[in-house]
C-alpha cells in the first residue's frame, strides 16, 4: 500500500513484520501502551561478584544460545571494539541466528561481514549502517530483515517489547565492580552514554565491559548498578584517536560558510530567535559553521539559548563557556572538548528516550524550537534521505533526524545542491527517512526554499534580505540543469531492509541493489 | 558605446578553466566578474582541453549576470589566436591580454576579435578588452595602452611579474608597487577608463587582504583581482558605501540639482562647502550604493 509518505509499502512486508504502514508523524499521538519489562534475576546476598573473567565466560554465564537478540551503543563511534569482541566470542562458539540491536554501526563493524555471510548474524536493528556491512544488507547477504529506526524509535521498540534484548553489552570508559558505569574518567572515554541507558533498563541480562575498573562507587553514575548483571574487564574497549577528537576547525570553504550564513539569517529572523530559545545541530562542517556565525549574532543582540540538546561539538559547549546557554542537554559528545564540558555543572547527562522517545510522556525533541540537519538527498515534497546513497547502497543512519524534525517547530536542513556529480535536491528521494511534514527548510548552496506547508515562515521570511529564496522545484531544476536527471537506480525485488518511522510504522523499505549492466 | 563597458567591476575572481568543478557554478559566490583563465594556471600540454571546457562552459552556463572575461595566452605564444577565436565563438563578454606593453599590443587583440566577430556572426563591438600591465615598460605605456581601442574597457596590474621586472618582491606593505598603482590609475582616469588591482595570494592572512583593498578603493581603484570566493564578501563590503556616505551623496545631489536652478553655485551642505564638482562624485556613491544593493531611493 502506499503510505503518507507517498511509498510503496508491499503487503508481505506488512504481513511478515505485523507493523502498519506509516500514516502521518502524529499518528500514534496519545495512544496508551503498557511498558515492557525484563527479566531480573536478583542479588540479594553480600558476597557474590559481578566480575567476569572473559568475554565467553560471561556469554555463558548468560546463556547465550541460538536466535539471541544483542544489543550494543555507539558512543565510541569508529573507535568501537566492543561489538567485534563480543561477537568474534559468539562466532568461535558457533552460535547461529543472532539479532543485533545496535544504537548504530559503522566502517569499525566491518568485521562482521563474514558473520553476516555464514549465518551468525541474520537480522540488524540498527540507526543504521556504514562501510562494508551496508554493501552486504544492499547485496542480500543478510538472511534476515535489516530494520534501520531513529535513535527515538529505537527506545520505543525497546519500550514496547517490539524488540526484546536477551544481553546487552555496554562499553564503559569506567566500571567499578558492581557495575556503576560512567563516560568519562578511564582511558576510552566518550563523555557520556546516553544510549545504553534503555538497553540497561529493559534487557533480561545487561553485562558492563570496561578497559578501567575504578573503585567502587563510580558516582554519579549514567548507568546505575541495579541494572548490571555482571562486569567483564579487557584491554581496551575502544581507539580513543577514533572516539572524540580534537575539535573540527571552523570550514574554509566558502560553499560551507554560504549555507552557514544563510542558516544564520534564517533562524536570527524566524520568530523563534528569542531570549530562551533552544536548538540543536550536527557535526558537519556547515552546521558548526552555523553555529559559530549564530554565536556571534547572539552576543551583539544579547540574546540567550534557553538550552541545547543531542549530539555534541565545541561551538556548543563554547555557548556554555560564554554563558551564552542556560543548559546543554547531552547524548553524544563528538569532540574531546565535548567530552571535558561533560564536568560542567550545566551539561547534563540525558538518556536516549528523554532526548527523543516518541512513546513516552514527552522528550526533550518536542521543546525545540530549531534544528539543524543534513540530508544525502531531499526531494521536492522535502523528504529526507539520510540512509541510502543514491547508489541504493545502504550508507547512513537515521540518528535523531526523524526525532528532531518531528519535534522542532522549525527543521532546517542543509544540504549543498550537487554531492559531486549526484543531485541532492530531487524529484523522488531513493528512500525517505525523515518525512518531508516534518521539514520545513532546505537550505543548499544555489538557494533556500521553505516548505508551502510553513505559510508562517514564508511570511516571517519576505522582508529578510540576503537569502535567495526560491522554491524545491527550482532548487531540483537547477540541479538537474547542471548535471543532468539521474537515471533511477535499478534494485531487484527482494526487500532487505525497512525504515521504521519513529513510532514503528514503516515509513519505506530498501530492495536489494541489482547489479549494474550497460544496456545491449 | 558599448554600455557594459562602465559595468560594476569591484571583484574579478580567477577560475582555471582546466578544472570544470570550478567553472561549473561561481556565479552563487556573486563576484561582479569571473576571469576565466586560459593562462599560467593551465597546463602547457592543457591548453586545448581547457580551451574545449571553456567554449562548452560558455554555451551551456548561465553566469546569472556576473560577467565572463577570458584571460588569453600572450602575444609571445603560439595559443593566443585560438583562445580569441574561443572567446568569441563562445561569447564570452571580455578578453584580458596578458603581459600588454604597447597600444599596438592591444591593437593585434582588437583586429582578431574584429575578424572573429564578423566570422561567427557576432554584433562588431561586442567584446570588450581589458590590459593587464605585468613589466616596468607596460606600466611606463599605460596612457597609450589605454587609448589603444575603444572596445578598452580597463587595465589591470599584475604584481608579480611587474615586482619580477622591477627587481624586487611583494612585500605585503605595498611600497614595491606603489609607483604604478598611482601611475595607472592616473593614465586610467586621464582616458576614462577603469583600474583594477592586483591579486592576494596570502588566504591566511585576511586582515592583511582587507587593509590592502581600503588602500586599493581610498587610491581610486575599481576593483581587484581575487583568487578565492572568501575574498568576494570583503572587497564588496569594503566599496558598499556607508549610510552617512549615502545621505551626504543624496543630499549633495538633491541640493546641486535645485541651487543650479536657482543660479547659486557655491553653498553648503553639512557645514561642508559644495560646489558643481561635487556633483559626479555624489552621483557615483549612490550608483556604487544601488549596485551593492543598500540604496533602494530613486536617485
Amino acid at each position: 500500500m502506499i503510505n503518507k509518505a507517498g511509498r510503496d509499502i508491499p503487503d508481505e512486508i506488512l504481513k511478515e513484520t505485523g507493523k502498519e504502514a506509516f500514516q502521518g508523524i502524529y499518528y500514534k499521538n496519545k495512544t496508551e501502551y503498557i511498558k515492557h519489562g525484563p527479566v531480573t534475576r536478583v542479588l540479594m546476598d553480600n558476597e557474590s561478584s559481578k566480575l567476569v573473567d572473559t568475554i565467553h565466560d560471561v556469554l555463558v554465564k548468560c546463556g547465550i544460545k541460538d536466535g539471541m537478540t544483542v544489543s550494543f551503543h555507539h558512543h565510541f563511534r569508529e573507535g568501537d571494539l566492543v561489538v567485534n569482541m563480543v561477537m568474534e566470542e559468539i562466532h568461535k562458539m558457533g552460535i547461529k541466528d543472532i539479532t543485533i540491536c545496535a544504537s548504530s554501526l559503522g566502517k569499525a563493524h566491518d568485521p562482521l561481514v563474514p558473520m553476516i555471510e555464514d549465518g551468525t548474524i541474520t537480522n540488524i536493528q540498527s540507526s543504521g549502517v556504514r562501510g562494508k556491512i551496508g554493501e552486504a544488507i544492499s547485496h542480500g547477504k543478510l538472511k534476515g530483515l535489516a530494520t534501520m529506526r531513529s535513535h527515538g524509535g529505537r527506545v520505543r521498540a525497546l519500550l514496547t517489547g517490539e524488540t526484546v534484548v536477551d544481553i546487552a553489552f555496554i562499553g564503559a570508559p569506567t566500571c567499578d565492580d558492581y557495575g556503576n558505569c560512567r563516560g568519562i574518567g578511564g582511558k576510552s572515554d566518550c563523555g557520556v552514554l546516553s544510549y545504553s541507558v534503555v538497553d540497561s533498563n529493559h534487557a533480561n541480562k545487561v553485562v558492563a565491559i570496561t578497559d578501567c575498573l575504578v573503585p567502587f562507587p563510580n558516582f554519579p553514575a549514567h548507568i546505575e548498578m541495579t541494572r548490571v548483571d555482571y562486569v567483564c574487564v579487557v584491554d581496551a574497549i575502544g581507539q580513543p584517536e577514533k572516539i572524540a577528537t580534537g575539535a573540527a576547525k571552523p570550514t574554509t570553504d566558502v560553499r560551507k560558510q554560504m549555507m552557514a550564513d544563510y542558516c544564520t539569517k534564517f533562524v536570527t529572523n524566524a520568530p523563534y530567535f528569542k531570549n530562551g530559545f533552544s536548538y540543536q545541530t550536527g557535526v558537519g562542517g556547515a552546521s558548526i559553521a552555523s553555529t559559530i556565525s549564530l554565536t556571534k549574532i547572539m552576543e551583539e543582540k544579547g540574546i540567550k539559548m534557553g538550552f541545547g540538546v543531542g549530539g555534541l561539538t565545541k561551538p556548543m559547549c563554547d555557548l556554555l563557556d560564554k554563558g551564552l546557554v542556560n543548559c546543554l542537554l547531552d547524548t553524544q559528545d563528538f569532540d574531546l572538548d565535548a567530552v571535558e564540558s561533560v564536568k560542567n555543572q550545566k551539561h547534563f547527562r540525558i538518556s536516549a528516550g528523554m532526548y527523543a522517545n516518541p512513546f513516552n510522556k514527552g522528550a526533550f525533541v518536542n521543546k525545540l524550537d530549531y534544528v539543524i540537519l543534513a540530508a544525502l538527498e531531499v526531494d521536492v515534497n522535502f523528504n529526507c534521505n539520510v540512509v541510502v546513497g543514491s547508489d541504493g547502497i545502504i550508507t547512513g543512519a537515521q540518528g535523531g533526524h526523524p526525532d528532531t524534525a518531528a519535534g522542532a517547530k522549525c527543521t532546517i536542513v542543509i544540504s549543498p545542491l550537487l554531492q559531486g556529480r549526484i543531485p541532492a535536491i530531487c524529484t523522488d528521494v531513493t528512500t525517505v527517512t525523515t518525512p518531508g511534514e516534518s521539514v520545513d527548510v532546505v537550505i543548499t548552496d544555489y538557494g533556500v526554499a521553505i516548505n508551502p506547508l510553513r505559510q508562517d515562515l514564508i511570511e516571517a521570511m519576505k522582508d529578510v534580505e540576503g537569502i535567495p529564496f526560491c522554491t524545491i522545484e527550482e532548487l531540483r531544476d537547477m540541479a538537474y540543469a547542471i548535471v543532468g536527471e539521474p537515471q533511477k537506480v535499478e534494485f531487484g525485488d527482494r526487500v532487505v531492509g525497512i525504515i521504521e518511522s519513529r513510532d514503528g510504522t514503516i515509513m519505506d523499505v530498501v530492495r536489494e541493489i541489482k547489479p549494474f549492466s550497460f544496456a545491449e | 558605446m558599448n554600455p557594459n563597458k562602465k559595468r560594476l567591476r569591484r571583484s574579478m575572481m580567477f577560475l582555471n578553466c582546466q578544472k570544470p568543478g570550478l567553472i561549473k557554478d561561481p556565479y552563487i559566490y556573486r563576484p561582479d566578474s569571473i576571469m576565466l583563465d586560459l593562462e599560467d594556471a593551465v597546463a602547457e600540454g592543457e591548453k586545448d582541453a581547457a580551451r574545449y571546457s571553456l567554449y562548452h562552459a560558455l554555451q551551456e552556463i548561465d553566469y546569472r549576470g556576473v560577467e565572463r572575461i577570458v584571460r588569453i595566452n600572450g602575444l609571445d605564444t603560439p595559443h593566443w589566436r585560438e583562445d580569441v577565436r574561443v572567446c568569441v565563438a563562445g561569447g564570452a563578454d571580455a578578453i584580458r591580454i596578458p603581459k600588454v606593453e604597447s597600444a599596438e599590443d592591444v591593437k593585434r587583440i582588437e583586429a582578431a576579435v574584429a575578424e572573429d566577430e564578423v566570422a561567427f556572426g557576432k554584433e562588431p563591438g561586442s567584446m570588450l578588452l581589458m590590459a593587464a600591465l605585468e613589466s616596468a615598460m607596460g606600466v611606463m605605456k599605460a596612457l597609450d595602452i589605454c587609448e589603444a581601442s575603444e572596445r578598452l574597457f580597463g587595465i589591470a596590474l599584475s604584481g608579480g611579474d611587474y615586482t619580477k621586472d622591477l627587481q624586487t618582491v611583494i612585500t605585503g606593505g605595498g611600497v614595491e608597487l606603489a609607483g604604478a598603482r598611482q601611475h595607472m590609475i592616473i593614465a586610467a582616469r586621464a582616458t576614462k577608463v577603469q583600474c583594477f588591482d592586483t591579486v592576494y595570494t596570502n588566504l591566511d592572512d585576511m586582515e592583511g587582504f582587507k587593509k590592502e583593498v581600503e588602500m586599493i578603493k581610498m587610491m581610486g581603484f575599481d576593483g581587484k583581482s581575487l583568487v578565492n570566493p572568501r575574498q568576494i564578501s570583503i572587497v564588496h563590503d569594503v566599496y558598499t558605501p556607508t549610510e552617512k556616505e549615502i545621505i551626504f551623496s543624496e543630499k549633495v545631489v538633491k541640493e546641486i540639482d535645485e541651487k543650479k536652478a536657482q543660479g547659486i553655485g557655491v553653498f553648503t551642505v553639512d557645514g561642508k562647502m559644495i560646489d558643481i564638482a561635487f556633483y559626479d562624485g555624489a552621483k557615483r556613491v549612490l550608483e556604487l550604493a544601488k549596485a551593492s544593493g543598500v540604496y533602494k531611493g530613486d536617485m
